[in-house]
């Protein structure tokens, strides 16, 4: 999956004169057209390697916030990104190239379902597809919960998340602002 | 057809300031509103648009065009990406400023070490609704498990995992 400078027309730069609307544009197109199984990795490879928009700290700060912040992480890259070189027009440029790809790729996937999906060899191909990729979420779900072991409290936060949303099937909006700033009290009160 | 439309721009808007943690940690709301309360298709017909969410290239909030084109064609596909992505984009726009201000602010990182265990909590919530769905018989609890494995043990490129799972399926190995 290693793929090199000029390959896809970039060049590196060197220099950082800060990035105009179209680079922005142009830039995150790549990345959305790239990105297949995450994007991160290649919005990494743009702004920190071959661009140089910001150095690996600058990146991990900004990415700290879009991570924090609600909405697709990426996204939310785009727009801190965007905004901070170019203000609101940066912005919408770099979302929009983002997103302009994968949204047609994927109208395309979804008329191909919609076609093909009583195909017996399709519809069973499918069934395997989504238990793989129910996997892939097993594996993040893990990743995610290692850090917390040894910390009775964070656990015992994740754990009434989880049966809120998987168990009882409380409304997002409801049990998420409940949850999230009692977590926030009582570790701050009785962890920090 | 404007009637669903406007359903969809309401659902998905809200479930955008709600994506604490990326598009991941909403399947199971995505799920409840999709299939619960619209009613506009099946569970097990969700987790496939969630799988070929997966296996497509861009950002994995896809898996919402994926819903809004099946509920609504191509401008449910429009109507869903964009009202999954204004509302965080707005309040980005307007907090990065002041978070990079805030940085060593005591509440900011209290509100970010509590807000990590709610995040984790919701991803294992997500794996949990998933997998109840996908898991129709035993080949695919292996299959699930065993996609897991690889994901997490090996440096295989996600992609490679998910289109492996697909032939085998495919060609009459799973299910």
């Amino acid at each position: 999956m290693e793929r090199r400078g000029g390959v896809m027309g970039w060049e590196m730069s060197g220099e950082r004169a800060p990035p105009s609307v179209f680079d922005l544009f142009a830039g995150f197109f790549m990345v959305g057209i790239c990105g297949f199984g995450g994007v991160l990795p290649w919005a990494r490879r743009l702004i920190v390697e071959q661009r140089k928009w910001l150095t690996a700290p600058e990146f991990s700060e900004m990415l700290g916030l879009c991570q924090f912040l609600p909405g697709g992480n990426i996204m939310n890259v785009t727009i801190a990104l965007g905004s901070r070189f170019q203000g609101v027009a940066g912005a919408v440029a770099a979302l929009v190239g983002l997103m302009a790809a994968p949204v047609a790729i994927v109208i395309g996937l979804g008329a191909l379902y919609q076609e093909y999906s009583e195909v017996p060899a399709v519809r069973r191909g499918f069934v395997a597809l989504a238990a793989a990729a129910a996997g892939f979420l097993v594996a993040s779900a893990w990743k995610i919960a290692l850090p917390l072991r040894g910390r009775k409290l964070a656990i015992l936060a994740a754990v009434c998340t989880f049966v809120a949303i998987a168990v009882l099937r409380l409304p997002l909006a409801v049990a998420m602002p409940v949850l999230a700033l009692a977590s926030t009290l009582v570790l701050w009160r009785f962890e920090a | 057809m404007s009637g669903s439309l406007l359903d969809l721009a309401i659902v998905f808007g809200q479930m955008s300031l709600l994506a604490f943690g990326g598009a991941n940690s909403v399947i199971p709301e995505m799920q409840r509103q999709v299939v619960d309360v619209h009613q506009w298709m099946s569970a097990h017909e969700f987790a496939a648009m969630y799988a070929l969410a997966q296996a497509a290239p861009g950002p994995n909030m896809m898996v919402v065009g994926l819903v809004g084109y099946r509920v609504a064609g191509a401008w449910g596909a429009v109507v869903t990406t964009t009202a999954v992505a204004v509302p965080s984009s707005v309040l980005t726009l307007c907090v990065a400023g002041a978070w990079y201000r805030f940085k060593d602010a005591a509440w900011r990182k209290a509100l970010q070490a509590g807000l990590l265990p709610v995040t984790a909590g919701l991803i294992m919530a997500s794996a949990a609704v998933v997998v109840r769905s996908t898991t129709l018989g035993w080949t695919e609890a292996l299959v699930t498990g065993l996609a897991a494995a690889l994901f997490l043990r090996t440096k295989l490129h996600p992609l490679l995992i998910l289109a492996g799972a697909a032939a085998a399926g495919a060609v009459g190995l799973v299910g």
